[in-house]
């Protein structure tokens, strides 16, 4: 556990963005700064991950090129359906777009549809994931306002992801999203590599089935993103249950303030120091209401994405061995085989060249993605902890300035009083 | 004050030795504005455990306090005279109590602290054994006792004297002074309650106002303890931050110093409630004994209903003997009467019976007139002394609940202060991940 990284160089390296209400705060890596477009080839994707590599992944900075919002959660009813889009509008700087600024209107369903695509494309790069189609816990209805707002912060945490991912942000895929008036031409598009691939839940599971040597540095990765998942579920719970105890915190603080302005009604000398405090508790509950604002609407949402982050990782493992496996299955298939050398030859080549591809991904995307994870995480604790000492700033002058209330009045009795 | 020569002659002392001392007391008592606390330190220094049979021969434990007296004055040889000590139960306390409420019944008795723990929210123990509980009734204890040496009338009190400074016999003296006797009953004060006429509107006032008071504190201090019941879950839950931090410390590089130092803050946040919600404790205990005055006020403003009522019997018994002497004397019957009705029906009696029986009613009218005297005296006795004590109280409550408020500002800004310290603390964790 000894420390690397140079903590205060990266301080400095902090941004902040003029995104509104999320914590975007991280780095990014300089080896796209030339902004042009690059082919998905396998070749070129290779040369990336090797600049990445030389990267520490934490020094550099990246000037962004892309501002997207999400925004304007509308609501649309027709014969067959109730749904919510959205306003995305983007504005760039990028060569390749046509204009300089997009406005388009989506739903849901086309996120799945990107995410889905960018996955097929970059299997073992790490996607950042989309908010949960439903939410099974309390009770949330589909189009309760809450559950739109955090499904709308979500979303557009999402594409500010892609958009600054240095591979992702090039996809034609995204282009398009951040661009078409109608996305559902662009959706008809054969069955993507993945499905090609065949990946069922049950081939994905079993694909730890024929591997023969995983890379150390995978089985490594692979126990890390066990336990961060673990980790990241508890944190997320615990903050939950703050949040919870908070809540009714503050409901037993609205009925207690009301206690003394009962009590100064019937009295007269006191009835000023009994509202006083009667005061103070209710200024103490507002403060205590934006706390929970605060932890509600930064820090748990932040924790929720890497709570699912961490999913994303195991899935990204899962299909990294399962390409290793099948380039396995093959080669003991060509060793043992005596006919169709050739063509056995050519497909079991093919499949090394995808692994090698697929490693270096993983391995750049892991250090990107890493790294971001540390920044995001550390802005959410470091914002919570700062929200957490204004409060008690907050609430301690309140009291204080009753104090002196208290202490001018006592002054102007012992003035009057013959000082028994 | 004229009060303590009608005590001092309720107790009887058997010790010559207790005599002595007595009439010592005496003369030094007489000074105006003097009260037993100008004299003497007192103190409730210490508590402990102790075992013994109680009154069924069960085995018991209970706690004992400690009362520390010390004479301010220096003695002939000019030196400052060594303090006295002596072990009192909760039990010995409260029967000071009832026999001063007793014998001074127009003082507003000071409160002691409360027997079994009330308006406890979940954590605080309710456990009498309980060492912060304990510890907090030894506080109420010595603040019984200061209050009580301070007031002007009952610290001159020979009763209370002797508690403070003869550990032996205390109990059989207290007796011996057959307060109990004295004792109003509780169904005598409640009929009074309901069926006086004319109360004095001060205490009307009063005694509603005592009522507001109890139920005004009583719903601060449930209030309260649910608020604090919910802050302690808040505090708590943060306890797990530490461990999951500590745990992720474990799997992370460059993040782990930061996240297991910050783990460490929140431990420390989630323990810092205890002591918080224990001093509050305090402040609760403060607006406990409001809710027990107002108890203590309401007791003399039944107190005067009881005196009124029975002055109002007295004189109501007064006027209908005279009635009866009048329609006796003069024959007619101004108001129905079975005798009268039966004197119609049946003729009058002889004139020999009439004259014994004018006779009686003289003799009973004669009584009646003392009794009335008596009552109209117990009932002016009781306005005038419980008026001055009505407006002293309200005085020392604006005085002592002000104090109260103020340091349970001064509480809260100490929690924040906290508060901020470990965030800060934490700050700086989180800055290293």
């Amino acid at each position: 556990m000894s420390g690397q990284g140079d903590s205060a160089g990266f301080t400095g390296h902090m941004l902040d963005l003029d995104e509104d209400d999320d914590l975007e705060v991280f780095t990014k890596n300089t080896s796209l700064a030339d902004g042009s477009s690059l082919p998905n080839s396998p070749g070129s994707m290779v040369n990336q991950y090797r600049l990445e590599d030389e990267d520490e992944g934490l020094q550099a900075v990246h000037t962004k090129d892309f501002f997207i919002t999400v925004s304007n959660p509308e609501s649309h009813v027709t014969a067959v359906e109730t749904f919510i889009t959205y306003k995305v509008v983007t504005r760039t700087t990028r060569s390749d777009f046509d204009s300089s600024e997009y406005e388009v209107s989506r739903r849901y369903q086309d996120f799945l549809w990107l995410r889905s695509r960018l996955e097929e494309n970059h299997p073992t790069l790490i996607i950042h994931p989309l908010p949960e189609k439903f939410v099974m816990k309390g009770m949330v209805e589909r189009f309760n306002e809450s559950f739109i707002e955090t499904r709308r912060k979500a979303l557009h945490r999402f594409l500010n992801k892609i958009s600054e991912h240095p591979v992702l942000s090039h996809s034609e895929h995204l282009k398009v999203f951040l661009t078409a008036e109608e996305l559902a031409p662009h959706k008809k598009q054969g069955p993507g590599f993945l499905s090609r691939m065949g990946e069922t839940m049950r081939s994905v599971a079993n694909s730890v089935r024929g591997l023969k040597t995983r890379p150390g540095e995978f089985t490594v990765m692979q126990e890390y993103v066990e336990d961060f998942s673990n980790k990241m579920i508890s944190v997320d719970k615990v903050t939950q249950r703050i949040i919870k105890e908070q809540k009714e915190y503050l409901d037993e603080l609205k009925q207690y303030g009301p206690t003394y302005t009962q009590w100064a009604e019937s009295e007269d000398e006191l009835a000023d120091s009994l509202r006083g405090v009667a005061n103070c508790v209710e200024q103490c509950s507002q403060e205590t209401e934006e706390q929970i604002s605060h932890l509600s609407e930064v820090l748990l949402p932040t924790l929720h994405d890497y709570v699912l982050c961490a999913e994303t990782l195991k899935t990204v493992m899962r299909r990294r061995d399962k390409i290793q496996a099948d380039f396995e299955t093959k080669n003991e298939a060509l060793l043992s085989r005596k006919d169709d050398q050739e063509a056995l030859q050519e497909e079991v080549n093919a499949l090394a060249d995808r692994i090698e591809l697929a490693d270096n991904a993983l391995r750049g995307d892991w250090k990107r993605w890493h790294s971001g994870m540390r920044s995001d995480l550390r802005s959410a604790f470091l914002t919570t902890a700062e929200k957490n000492m204004k409060y008690y700033e907050k609430c301690s002058a309140v009291w204080e300035s009753f104090l002196l209330t208290q202490r001018a009045e006592t002054c102007q009795q012992k003035d009057g009083d013959d000082g028994s | 004050m004229a009060e303590d020569g009608k005590e001092d002659s309720l107790a009887t002392d058997d010790d010559s030795e207790q005599t002595a001392a007595d009439d010592s007391l005496n003369t030094t008592m007489v000074e105006d504005g003097s009260t037993l606390l100008c004299r003497m330190e007192i103190c409730v220094a210490e508590a402990e455990k102790r075992s013994g049979k109680n009154a069924m021969g069960m085995q018991e434990t209970f706690s004992v306090y400690l009362v520390e007296t010390r004479l301010t004055d220096s003695g002939p040889d000019g030196r400052n005279p060594a303090p006295d000590c002596l072990w009192r139960r909760y039990s010995e306390f409260e029967l000071l109590r009832s026999y001063l409420m007793v014998t001074y019944p127009f003082v507003v008795a000071p409160p002691l602290p409360e027997k079994r723990a009330e308006f406890v929210w979940h954590k605080l123990s309710a456990d009498n054994m309980d060492p912060d509980f304990v510890e907090r009734r030894r506080v109420g204890l010595e603040n019984f006792l200061l209050r009580v040496a301070s007031h002007p009338v009952l610290s001159n009190n020979k009763i209370l004297y002797h508690f403070l400074t003869e550990e032996h016999g205390w109990r059989e003296a207290v007796y011996d002074t057959g307060f109990q006797a004295k004792a109003d009953s509780r169904i005598r004060a409640l009929s009074a309650t309901f069926r006086v006429r004319n109360p004095d509107k001060g205490f009307v006032e009063m005694k509603h106002y005592s009522d507001e008071l109890q139920s005004h504190t009583s719903q601060l201090l449930r209030a309260r303890a649910r608020v604090a019941d919910r802050l302690y879950g808040v505090y708590k839950v943060h306890g797990n931050y530490g461990r999951v931090f500590s745990e992720w410390s474990a799997i992370e590089k460059e993040m782990g110093d930061g996240l297991q130092s910050a783990g460490h803050h929140m431990d420390a946040y989630a323990a810092s409630i205890d002591d918080i919600l224990e001093e509050e404790e305090h402040y609760a205990d403060q607006i406990k004994e409001y809710l027990s005055y107002a108890e203590a006020l309401r007791t003399v403003c039944r107190k005067h209903e009881l005196t009124q009522f029975e002055l109002e019997v007295a004189s109501q018994d007064l006027i209908s003997k005279k009635q009866q002497r009048e329609e006796l004397a003069t024959g007619i019957v101004r108001t129905f009467s079975l005798k009268g009705m039966t004197n119609k029906l049946f003729g009058q009696e002889a004139p020999v019976q009439r004259e014994a029986r004018l006779k009686v009613l003289e003799e009973l009218i004669t009584e009646g007139e003392d009794t009335v005297k008596e009552k109209t005296a117990e009932c002016e006795e009781h306005v005038e002394g419980a008026w001055l004590e009505m407006q002293r109280f309200k005085e020392q409550k604006d005085k002592d609940l002000r104090e109260a408020l103020i340091n349970y500002a001064l509480m809260q800004i100490s929690m924040c202060k906290k508060g901020i310290q470990v965030w800060s603390n934490a700050k700086e964790c989180f800055l290293k991940m």
